[in-house]
């Protein structure tokens, strides 16, 4: 799922600025689970904005609504009147939610309420960890499952550097070395020879280095279904 | 193919470090660590210090992460002082378009030798919010350092229409780094990628450097690819208990504490001087026995002596260790300067 967090209090206020009546947008899906953006942190978000602006001086109006989806047109059509009586939306989904209803209302500000962090799953109660940095390329089938573009800090294909012991990464005490993983995995799988061969330079194209990516499903356009 | 149009006399490149390896000699390479600014004559100075000292120095390239004069800028500064340097590049802060375009520039400017790396993390470095690049990491950057030499063809295919550069080519190895059993298993790749020569992480280690040799040789690497094994002279117990607790992928056994410590007995609290002046006369003597231990070792083709902003300990480590001077070798090959 899509990880997120939400931003300092203060840093939203700022986003806000003067802007009177304020719609607190949440999302029911990803950011949901990690308890970032759901319907739950939205109506808080909406309460310590309320407070936060009478305690300054300057109250807004703030109230909040929450879609399902904030990431498909079909969920924020509906939000089109809500929208339309706030001066300012403050979006708790994740940076595709905020885009969507930036692209669908455009006389609009929209602004963010989360940074959107990564692709992970929560590993603990309540500790959340990457583990896709979605490169368009999968290569999960060669190193034992574990991917060393999300999880080791440099991004290597032909792993660990000499920085990993005891299998932590350079970095810091709270890293694995994604590459220990790696080794650990095949080794207790016999395949430590899928790792023995040189990893060729990876083409980066499939991945953000090659502009913003689009996937065109002919069989599934509507224009394909029409024409037969 | 087109045959090479630079001319090394069957060399690969033609470097005195390949040269004095190729004819059986026990190598010697320092390190030469460029200045947190422009000042030409902190590297002149240091190079007056190495030469004639060693065969070839290493210019290290950002190391840890620290903005520094460029390697290439002052290798051409070393060459200018009659000191071969070994180029180091780092994967973090170039991609695979910046690299290419900087080993040209470095060949035609008289580099001869490269140590591929992957890089120290930015977080250690005094930009620690910088992107790093990692579009390639040091395998696939040998491999395309080969390819530019023996191919003579771009990392992306291309030919190379003129004279190619031809680096002798070195990577880094780390006996201690984990896992411990894959350590020579990466070593391999890297020789097969195509590094000529290794250079490894600072040994204090012996005895485990040891069985890392020991595989080293079942695996034949020792007859693919030179290895010069890293000494560092130990400056004061401080430091050296630092690198025991603090530094990931070293390995220094507590005796090396104690007689560093004990190197100062007697000196009274005060007298600093006297105090540092006997812990850096025990640190040499502490490298020199190392190399002495390392040269016994099968597969060891020299030493990569670490003085870091202490090069005039090469010199004295190279003659406790009975290491100069260093062997004189025919005039080099027509096309190569430096």
């Amino acid at each position: 799922m899509i990880v997120a967090e939400q931003k300092p209090l203060d840093e939203i206020k700022g986003l806000l600025a003067d802007a009177g009546k304020v719609l607190v947008v949440g999302c029911g899906t990803c950011v949901t689970v990690c308890f970032a953006g759901g319907d739950k942190e939205a109506g808080i978000l909406a309460s310590s904005l309320r407070m936060a602006t009478r305690i300054d001086g300057s109250p807004k109006d703030v109230t909040h609504i929450t879609v399902q989806r904030q990431c498909e047109w079909e969920y924020i059509d509906p939000l089109a009147d809500s929208i339309q009586e706030a001066d300012i939306v403050l979006s708790i989904g994740c940076g595709i939610g905020v885009q969507a209803l930036a692209e669908r209302f455009p006389d609009k500000i929209v602004v963010p309420g989360l940074n959107t962090t990564f692709l992970g799953l929560p590993q603990e109660q309540g500790v959340w960890e990457e583990r896709c940095a979605a490169c368009g390329s999968c290569i999960l089938g060669l190193t034992g499952g574990i991917c060393p573009i999300a999880r080791c800090a440099k991004q290597l294909l032909n792993g660990p550097c000499g920085g990993s012991q005891d299998g932590v990464c350079e970095i810091g005490h709270e890293t694995p070395c994604a590459w220990q993983l790696i080794y650990d995995r095949l080794k207790a799988q016999n395949r430590l020879h899928l790792i023995l061969e040189i990893q060729p330079p990876k083409d980066w194209s499939t991945s953000r280095d090659g502009g913003p990516r689009r996937i065109t499903r002919e069989d599934l356009r509507l224009a394909a279904e029409a024409a037969e | 193919m087109t045959e090479s149009l630079a001319s090394t006399n069957g060399f690969k490149s033609g470097s005195r470090l390949e040269r004095v390896l190729r004819a059986g000699h026990f190598a010697v390479t320092a390190e030469l660590g460029p200045p947190q600014n422009a000042d030409p004559e902190v590297i002149r100075k240091k190079a007056r210090l190495l030469a004639g000292v060693c065969d070839a120095a290493n210019i290290t390239d950002n190391q840890t992460a620290i903005v520094r004069m460029s390697s290439i800028g002052a290798g051409t500064l070393a060459v200018q002082e009659g000191i071969e340097p070994v180029i180091q590049m780092t994967c973090r802060d170039r991609n695979r378009l910046a690299m290419q375009s900087d080993l040209l520039g470095a060949y035609a400017l008289g580099m001869r030798n490269i140590l591929c790396l992957t890089g120290d993390h930015q977080s250690f470095g005094n930009h620690p919010t910088a992107k790093n690049v990692h579009d390639l990491d040091s395998v696939q950057l040998i491999q395309m350092v080969a390819s530019l030499r023996d191919r003579r063809c771009f990392q992306c295919g291309d030919v190379i229409k003129g004279i190619e550069p031809r680096f002798f080519i070195g990577a880094a190895a780390n006996p201690f780094g984990d896992p411990f059993e894959w350590r020579p298993l990466r070593m391999g790749k890297k020789a097969k990628a195509g590094a000529d020569f290794i250079q490894t992480q600072l040994i204090y280690n012996v005895d485990r450097f040891a069985q890392f040799m020991e595989r080293v040789r079942e695996l034949g690497l020792h007859r693919q690819v030179y290895l010069l094994a890293g000494v560092g002279p130990l400056k004061s117990p401080g430091m050296t208990k630092y690198m025991r607790d603090e530094v990931p992928g070293l390995d220094v056994p507590d005796i090396f504490v104690e007689r560093m410590t004990a190197a100062a007995d007697g000196i009274d609290k005060e007298d600093k001087k006297a105090r540092n002046a006997a812990f850096r006369k025990e640190g040499i003597k502490i490298a020199v026995e190392l190399i002495q231990q390392m040269r016994q070792i099968e597969g060891v083709a020299g030493v990569h002596i670490m003085a870091i902003e202490w090069e005039e300990a090469v010199r004295e480590i190279g003659e406790g260790a009975g290491l100069l001077p260093r062997p004189e070798l025919e005039a080099q090959p027509s096309g190569v300067q430096g």
